[in-house]
């Protein structure tokens, strides 16, 4: 990892990620040869404590693979990853079960991530009752006192998913990734599915709970002015790589990577002056299972050149950030 | 006069609960060639509205209104198989989620002529050359090769094309389109917006836009109503609106938006919920979730009343667009 997307804090790293890739085997058909789909292809990152890297990109960009392999849900094909600076991948079952504790999620849908025909009391103490031999009372104690934590009245405590609102719901879900006390919290679209003043309110909460807890968010979303306002720094991603990478004022204030600048002209802005005239685009998000050669946007962006479609461009260093574009220097 | 003109709409739906009504009152006019945008939160009636109009409510939906016009055509008492010849010919409509709305047995090409056979009693070459001119004017690639397609070779942004075409198919006089976007990515919903006041531009057709998302309509409609638990809350030209809003619903919602908050940390939000079936109260349904109630808006439901170029329902509507010093507007 350069140097470039270091922060001046000295907060320690609780998670590190270096060249991860999750490749996945696709048949095609009976006598054709099976596929490989790069799903997630060479992702590096840190994330220090009470910091919050958001990941941006469209379906299909990898963003969500990133979030199941970085929990350790679905391991890597291949990279290294550490926990609060101890190695994950190749450790035995035992020790994963322990280390797993440090990184938690936050699933996107608050209606299907949770179980309803269990009550939140069971929910919230069913992490503890895996991975702690805290008593009975206790474990409840302690849903209950998070339960205050997250803004739900204790008297709530028996009752089913059902019974609460969806940001009620997103609430819940954020109180049980908490209940271990981990270091980190991957939230995997968190807030999309609720309405703006729902969001409002969990996004209000994130931060609150980040600010007490030092907790460090590897925030997945797909909606720019959500991430804008509670990251610190942005990682765009394009068919399963990362294609900028830096601090979060300088991505949007200066994007170099025309993927970068396409998503922040065709996000929707409220504000006229806000708005940004910009060609968008023809054409969709090549198929994963047949990228095209050379830089992968190449067939959308308004400024490749042959050079584009024939190499594959690095991510390097270039005005503080990193990004993967032979004419960063241009854009400008 | 407008060519949609809906006075006092309200539709019941008779649930086990007892009688919910999911749309409370509300006009709603929209002229030849005009883009209105209809926005609120889930619950608020805004698809429910839209059923309406066009005529797709099921049979546990009731609607009551003082008029309900479309071209001169009184659709409250037009008998069903004449409003089937107004649906789907001059009132179109493009649905939220294109990967469930087209039929998954037929083709795209079978599913574009039908409506045009029905409608407009066209057959054989003729037909197959309107569908693909059609195909070429959403913007799909290959057009002669894709009437083939079955819809699920077709990504979200092409299926939401393929709808497009079908709801455009006969020169649709308004075109309701509930959350046409929702469901795809922003570079792809930047296209199909644009495709859809494109369309609008070059066929002089009205445009109802019902959406949750802001922005959205910030950009593409040219006057907007707000809706909150079933009613208009407040109905401006959309840089009005959104420069100076009235109804302290339309401002806190506005406010919670984190592009409006740059450089606050705490985004502001609007304490309570929309009430439900068995909580609306006896005065303002916004009143108990609102900072300036007083005790008028306990008692009394207050009427769509004029403000600034449009309509707030609102005994004390904002002076400025400001929600004052929690949630001042910047």
């Amino acid at each position: 990892m350069t140097s470039t997307t270091q922060t001046t804090t000295d907060s320690p790293v609780v998670l590190e990620a270096h060249n991860l890739r999750k490749h996945y085997a696709v048949k095609r058909g009976v006598f054709k040869p099976m596929a490989t789909v790069k799903a997630l292809d060479g992702v590096s990152f840190q994330l220090q404590a009470g910091r919050t890297l958001a990941v941006v990109g469209e379906s299909g960009c990898g963003k969500s693979t990133l979030a199941r392999s970085v929990t350790m849900i679905e391991p890597p094909s291949s990279g290294e990853l550490h926990y609060d600076g101890r190695t994950v991948l190749g450790r035995s079952a035992a020790e994963l079960k322990e280390l797993r504790r440090t990184v938690q999620m936050v699933f996107q849908n608050p209606y299907g991530s949770l179980n309803p025909r269990k009550t939140v009391g069971s929910i919230l103490t069913e992490p503890l009752v895996i991975n702690t031999d805290m008593p009975k009372d206790e474990r409840r104690a302690r849903a209950v006192a998070m339960m205050g934590k997250v803004g739900l009245r204790p008297d709530q405590v028996d009752r089913y998913p059902h019974m609460f609102s969806g940001g009620q719901r997103q609430r819940i879900a954020i109180a049980r990734a908490l209940m271990l006390n981990p270091r980190v919290v991957v939230a995997d679209e968190p807030v999309s599915a609720l309405d703006v003043s729902i969001q409002a309110q969990v996004l209000n909460l994130m931060m609150d709970l980040q600010e007490e807890l030092n907790l460090a968010y590897l925030f997945i979303s797909h909606d720019l002015s959500v991430v804008r306002h509670i990251a610190d720094a942005i990682m765009v991603m394009y068919l399963g790589k990362p294609v900028e990478h830096g601090a979060k004022d300088v991505v949007f204030n200066r994007p170099r990577h025309p993927y970068t600048r396409i998503l922040l002209a065709a996000t929707p802005r409220v504000n006229p002056a806000l708005r940004v005239e910009r060609v968008i685009p023809k054409g969709e998000l090549p198929s994963p299972l047949n990228p095209p050669p050379g830089c992968s946007f190449h067939k959308r962006c308004p400024f490749a050149t042959d050079r584009c479609a024939a190499e594959v461009p690095a991510l390097r260093p270039v005005d503080d950030r990193l990004v993967a574009c032979h004419h960063a220097e241009q854009m400008t | 006069m407008p060519l949609l003109d809906i006075k006092n709409l309200s539709v019941e739906f008779t649930t086990r609960a007892g009688t919910f009504r999911a749309v409370d009152g509300i006009d709603l006019t929209v002229d030849e060639g005009e883009v209105v945008g209809i926005v609120g939160e889930s619950g608020s009636g805004k698809s429910v509205t839209s059923l309406a109009v066009m005529g797709l409510l099921g049979s546990n939906g009731r609607i009551v209104a003082d008029r309900m016009m479309f071209g001169g055509t009184d659709l409250l008492t037009l008998a069903p198989s004449k409003r089937r010849k107004i649906t789907g010919k001059d009132i179109a409509m493009v649905f939220q989620e294109p990967m469930t709305s087209l039929n998954p047995c037929f083709t795209v090409g079978f599913q574009i002529m039908e409506t045009l056979r029905v409608h407009e009693g066209l057959s054989g070459k003729a037909l197959r050359h309107r569908a693909i001119a059609l195909l070429e004017q959403v913007g799909i690639p290959a057009p002669e090769t894709r009437l083939s397609a079955f819809p699920h070779q077709l990504s979200g942004g092409m299926s939401q094309r393929v709808m497009i075409a079908i709801a455009i198919a006969c020169n649709p006089r308004l075109l309701v389109a509930d959350e046409p976007t929702t469901a795809l990515d922003v570079t792809i919903q930047k296209q199909i917006l644009d495709l859809l006041v494109r369309l609008q531009k070059e066929r002089g057709m009205a445009l109802i836009l019902i959406t949750h998302d802001m922005g959205v309509v910030a950009e593409t409609a040219q006057r907007v109503a707000v809706m909150y638990a079933g009613q208009v809350a407040e109905t401006r030209p959309v840089a009005d609106l959104f420069a100076r809003p009235r109804h302290p619903y339309t401002g806190a919602l506005l406010d919670a938006l984190p592009e409006r908050a740059l450089g606050k940390r705490r985004l502001p939000t609007i304490p309570g919920m929309v009430p439900g079936i068995a909580d609306r109260p006896a005065g303002c349904l916004f009143g108990p979730r609102c900072r300036f109630a007083t005790d008028r808006c306990r008692a009394e439901r207050p009427a769509l009343t004029d403000v600034d170029n449009g309509l707030a329902r609102c005994f004390f509507p904002l002076p400025d667009g400001h929600l004052g010093a929690e949630g001042a507007i910047q």
